[in-house]
């Protein structure tokens, strides 16, 4: 955990660590309004909230690179709003309307953005990462540069397709950046009651893997740690494993009683919520007054609520097209890059 | 035209497939240094080198699953799943992502994939390497799955499925390798929508696909000789259904027989009489009848093998009961 210090980090500046804080922010308010919309019935389905973990995306998407690809989990508003999907994208995906950025086909675990490079939310524990290593592969087969940045939740690890990926990912020296959100839970089940060994960056050396544990609640932190790893992967062309240790405030979806965990426990992580924190530090450096704060606030809150505004005004898509896209349409060509011309295989 | 095996036309289709796209490669297991379980990739490392027929490891699931990345990543991967029996590791990938990527994106991602695996018992392989699970495939929207029974089609069908823009599946019944056809190379590419009348007949119609045409052709030879004439209709496409030519051929014979190596229970067989009696209930001169294996794990014993599939003798006993007392 880190703690605050009184200058800021040299190679930080003002105009950078507001932005991160607004990121965080965004993301908090963003949530909090879907609760509320939750309540009145505007979304249904499965909603799992971010509320805790805003550290780990608002750090990681700022390493990463426009060009590289993003795999993710249902748990995923952070990720797609902070890769740059608009909010009134993603609200009007979780009322289910036609401006939605799955076309109100996928709802709040399935974002997804093709112009962002945003391969989706996947509901299926651990299901993203063939993906990712797939995506890897192509770049690699076709001599790209960008990397696949793959989340996925400590219970992921549980899954075999956690250890097929790391092996196939390094044995075939694949850029993928693994990022594995450990929020302690894998919806009820506490980690060391699902893991003989709860370490999960050791389990990285199985794989001749290179990992790193990393305070997920230290925004800092998390855009330095992937930073570097980004750079290793791009470097040396092989996968490296992040452990960003982080803690979900609300409850696993909101048909979550929360019976598992205790009171204290949620209050103790509450006390090193990542934009308190955050808060109290650039306070602490000069970089926040209240009026800049309340700005800020007021900002993010005029967002949201054109984010609401958009998904309420968003059209439904007709019922008569439901089978749409199941298929791909055969009079329209699909959207598949050329590869580039090469003499032979690398 | 050539006659070759259906091992080498499925060997000469991946060879047109990654001499034709860069995109192309074929990953699975045991597919470079081995050569292909079933040899159906022997030399195509030598000539395509390590990056473009990739071994990988036993992990279904993920290599699978590395193939949905990698056509969405701009590739054009074929991958080859050993049997059909281990596909079923990688079932996830199948029905929650290859098939769902499409719908669930609302349209922005297609998934030009290709998985092939080898299907069907026959060969004494027991309960763990015989089974004819095509039906679970067939079920799934938003994928094509296929089942070439002919050289023709092995070849054909193959390079066809490069240009599909969705995930294809073909099932290769493994007794069907070491067979001889004709190839013509220069038919160009095959219908990937229309089932293949290949036989024909008055009297009954028989609906089959896969390993147990030839079983059906070989019966409806044997029915001929007593008189009886049967269409034979190879479905070659198992989803989406081809059921007008179906219907059409059921509207002249009046009978329908459909023979599937899957159980019974829950069927493609039932799926065919279920659309027949649907499209055709009226044409009927006797309710559809359905020859499909028998329910139970595939036993080891020749005997028992052989009892527990359909055969050319229970193919013409089904017809000919269903001609004369149906």
């Amino acid at each position: 955990m880190s703690h605050a210090i009184a200058q800021p980090p040299p190679e930080l500046t003002r105009e950078h660590a507001l932005a991160l804080l607004r990121d965080m922010l965004l993301v908090r308010r963003f949530e909090e309004k879907t609760v509320e919309l939750y309540s009145a019935g505007k979304i249904r389905g499965f909603l799992h909230l971010y509320i805790g973990e805003e550290a780990v995306a608002a750090g990681a998407m700022r390493a990463l690179s426009p060009d590289d690809r993003i795999v993710a989990t249902y748990r995923e508003h952070g990720q797609a709003l902070l890769r740059g999907i608009s909010a009134g994208a993603v609200m009007a995906e979780m009322f289910g309307r036609a401006n939605g950025c799955s076309r109100g086909r996928g709802g709040s675990m399935h974002l997804f953005d093709a112009a962002r490079r945003f391969y989706g939310g996947y509901a299926i524990v651990g299901g993203g990462l063939p993906v990712a290593v797939g995506l890897a592969l192509a770049d690699r087969l076709l001599q790209r540069s960008c990397i696949t940045a793959c989340f996925f939740g400590d219970g992921a690890v549980a899954e075999g397709e956690f250890h097929e990926s790391l092996n196939l990912a390094a044995l075939w020296s694949l850029p993928v950046l693994f990022l594995c959100e450990n929020n302690y839970y894998a919806m009820g089940t506490a980690l060391e009651r699902h893991q003989a060994e709860p370490d999960i960056a050791l389990k990285a050396a199985a794989y001749r893997m290179r990992s790193e544990v990393v305070d997920g609640m230290d925004v800092l932190a998390v855009e330095e740690a992937t930073r570097r790893a980004a750079r290793q992967v791009r470097e040396s062309h092989s996968p490296v494993l992040l452990e960003l240790r982080t803690y979900r405030f609300r409850a696993h979806s909101m048909y979550d009683p929360d019976l598992y965990r205790s009171k204290e426990e949620i209050e103790r992580w509450r006390q090193r919520c990542p934009i308190k924190k955050f808060v109290e530090r650039l306070r602490e450096w000069d970089w926040l007054t209240d009026a800049s704060y309340a700005e800020l606030e007021a900002e993010i809150g005029g967002v949201v609520q054109r984010a609401v505004a958009e998904a309420e005004a968003g059209p439904l898509e007709p019922v008569a097209d439901l089978l749409t896209d199941t298929c791909t349409p055969r009079d329209r060509p699909h959207d598949v890059p050329v590869a580039p011309q090469r003499a032979s295989p690398p | 035209m050539t006659k070759i095996t259906y091992r080498e036309a499925v060997r000469a289709g991946l060879r047109a497939a990654l001499s034709r796209d860069e995109r192309v490669f074929l990953m699975g297991e045991d597919v470079g240094r081995y050569g292909g379980a079933y040899a159906c990739s022997r030399g195509l490392l030598d000539e395509f080198g390590p990056e473009r027929i990739r071994d990988t490891p036993l992990s279904e699931s993920t290599f699978v699953g590395a193939g949905i990345g990698a056509a969405l990543g701009g590739m054009r991967p074929i991958v080859e799943v050993m049997t059909v029996n281990f596909s079923l590791l990688a079932l996830d990938q199948v029905v929650n992502n290859a098939a769902t990527l499409r719908h669930m994106s609302g349209g922005q991602f297609s998934v030009p994939l290709i998985v092939r695996m080898a299907t069907g018992g026959g060969r004494q392989l027991a309960a763990q390497h015989s089974h004819s699970l095509e039906v679970w495939y067939a079920h799934i929207p938003g994928i094509r799955v296929l089942s070439p029974a002919t050289v023709q089609d092995a070849h054909d069908m193959l390079l066809a499925a490069l240009d599909e823009p969705d995930p294809v599946f073909l099932f290769e019944h493994a007794l069907l390798y070491p067979q001889e056809g004709d190839l013509d190379e220069s038919l160009g590419p095959a219908d990937l929508e229309h089932a293949a009348l290949r036989h024909r007949g008055e009297h009954l119609t028989i609906v089959t696909y896969g390993g147990s045409l030839w079983k059906a052709l070989a019966a409806a030879d044997r029915l001929q000789a007593e008189g009886i004439g049967a269409d034979v209709i190879d479905l070659r496409v198992l989803r989406p259904l081809d059921m007008p030519t179906v219907l059409e051929s059921v509207a002249r014979t009046h009978r329908a027989l459909v023979v599937d190596e899957g159980w019974r229970t829950g069927s493609l067989a039932g799926e065919i009489s279920a659309q027949i009696i649907e499209g055709a209930f009226y044409e009927l001169d006797a309710p559809v009848s359905r020859l499909c294996s028998a329910e139970v794990p595939m036993p080891y014993a020749q005997q028992l093998e052989e009892a527990a599939l359909p055969q050319v003798q229970s193919i013409v006993a089904a017809a000919k009961e269903l001609v004369t007392h149906g």
